[in-house]
């Protein structure tokens, strides 16, 4: 830990790597330098917030307000993988229950298994490293799924025609859709430490903890990223499909 | 009456696809629709196989109105096929073990088979590719899946637009003998031959019947 140094001059001073893309921004012609500063201004003001927000729940250390960070943690993600929903008739409970189900059952299996404990340091990373690739994972799925609505419509009406239930008329598409969603975390288990070293591997060595050590928690994260993801897109899929037929079994008219 | 429309309308953004439809249909019949494209032929058939619902007036089936069947009961007696279907998954057999398998029952060959020849399909056609079908037989397959199960209904959406004449006749000679078998047959058409077999033949313009 000693030779982290991040002093605030230091810190500073690398504005200077934001002045590269604000350089090839304008030298480009792309426009998005007034985009670029305020990203980072967002950057920096939102972390530096999160960062005594954590700092105090640290201290405290309590169990119901960890909780409630959590919740909270689960909410903005819902929020936001709702959003990336192209369907207008989208309901964001849909997302909440999908994310809060996904995330509370992986970080209670990680909890029975004794590889994380209930504290805020272990607890509130955790949720915010398993929600985010879940809300990533649930945009995914939604995207796909009213792409697949929109392509497959005739084959869609024909199985409706024909008797089938709105689940065995969605079945292909919505395997397809919890398919994709899953596909990243899937692709990136497979690349892990040959291409990056993933984030929480990374800051475990760069603290100085021993490698191999790193890797273990590494291991934990793929494990539990795939559970996440895996169940988020399920339930998220399961409960997303229905908003597309009204309750005749029709397919509603976009 | 097996259907019965009563003063049914359909209304899309501030249009009217179809007005004050009135309409009873006998079971049995043999009806045929025709009139110019755009006319509300189609949505009529949709509105028939409660794909869509009326904006104004009821469907009845069989005297109850419509909603109070549940859809896939209802889409079950009162069968629609497309103009120009899709076929599913990947092969023939694909297709034709769908009924079964929304119904829950295990798919039977046989069966299968008896509706292949029912359109001059050999049995070994149930493995072939979808993608290496004709147009014609695509669609005879798509018109057996909707036969696989009797239905009392049988709601045509210009089934034979775009087919050589073989496979005209061959649907011709299905339909006749679905007919025969004592189920409805509501078709949109708008060939010459097909207009003569009909029955009973109506006109719809404008989303209107045109006495």
């Amino acid at each position: 830990m000693k030779d982290l140094a991040v002093s605030n001059l230091s810190l500073f001073l690398s504005v200077a790597l934001v002045m590269v893309s604000v350089g090839i921004s304008m030298k480009e012609h792309l426009g998005l330098t007034k985009d670029v500063f305020y990203s980072v201004g967002r950057a920096i003001i939102q972390l530096t917030i999160v960062g005594y927000i954590l700092k105090y729940i640290f201290k405290i250390n309590n169990v119901w307000l960890t909780i409630v960070i959590t919740l909270l943690i689960i909410f903005n993600a819902s929020w936001n993988a709702n959003k990336r929903d192209p369907n207008p008739d989208k309901k964001l409970w849909q997302s909440f229950v999908a994310l809060l189900i996904g995330t509370y059952i992986t970080l209670g299996v990680l909890m029975l298994s004794k590889t994380i404990k209930l504290v805020p340091m272990q607890i509130i990373p955790i949720t915010g490293m398993i929600a985010g690739n879940e809300m990533v994972a649930i945009g995914l799925c939604y995207k796909t799924l009213n792409e697949s609505f929109h392509d497959q419509r005739q084959q869609i009406l024909e199985k409706l025609a024909l008797g089938a239930d709105i689940k065995d008329s969605s079945m292909p598409i919505l395997r397809r859709s919890i398919k994709t969603a899953m596909q990243p975390t899937i692709d990136s288990a497979k690349t892990v430490g040959l291409v990056n070293l993933p984030g929480m591997m990374s800051g475990l060595i760069f603290a100085g903890v021993d490698p191999v050590y790193a890797i273990k928690y590494q291991i934990m994260v793929t494990f539990m990223l795939l559970s996440a993801t895996g169940l988020g897109a399920v339930i998220a899929g399961y409960l997303a499909y229905k908003n597309y037929f009204n309750d005749r079994m029709q397919l509603i008219e976009k | 009456m097996i259907l019965s429309l009563k003063n049914v309308g359909y209304r899309v953004k501030d249009k009217d696809i179809i007005s004050n439809f009135s309409l009873d249909i006998a079971t049995g019949a043999f009806l045929t629709i025709v009139g110019p494209s755009g006319g509300g032929k189609s949505t009529l058939l949709k509105l028939l196989a409660n794909l869509i619902s009326p904006t104004s007036g009821e469907i009845d089936f069989k005297d109850k109105n419509i909603n109070t069947y549940s859809p896939t009961n209802y889409r079950r007696q009162v069968s629609y096929c497309f103009q120009q279907p899709s076929l599913f998954g990947e092969t023939v057999k694909d297709n034709l073990e769908f009924p079964f398998k929304i119904r829950k029952q295990p798919p039977d060959q046989s069966k299968m088979e008896q509706v292949l020849e029912s359109v001059d399909l050999k049995p070994d056609f149930l493995n072939k590719n979808i993608t290496e079908l004709s147009g014609g037989e695509k669609q005879r397959v798509a018109l057996i899946r909707n036969l696989l199960f009797k239905p009392e209904v049988l709601l045509l959406d210009e089934i034979t637009t775009g087919l050589d004449n073989d496979s005209k006749e061959i649907v011709h000679r299905l339909i006749q003998n679905v007919h025969k078998d004592n189920t409805t047959i509501i078709q949109v058409t708008h060939d010459n031959d097909e207009i003569h077999q009909a029955g009973q033949i109506i006109k719809v313009a404008e989303g209107k019947l045109v006495k």
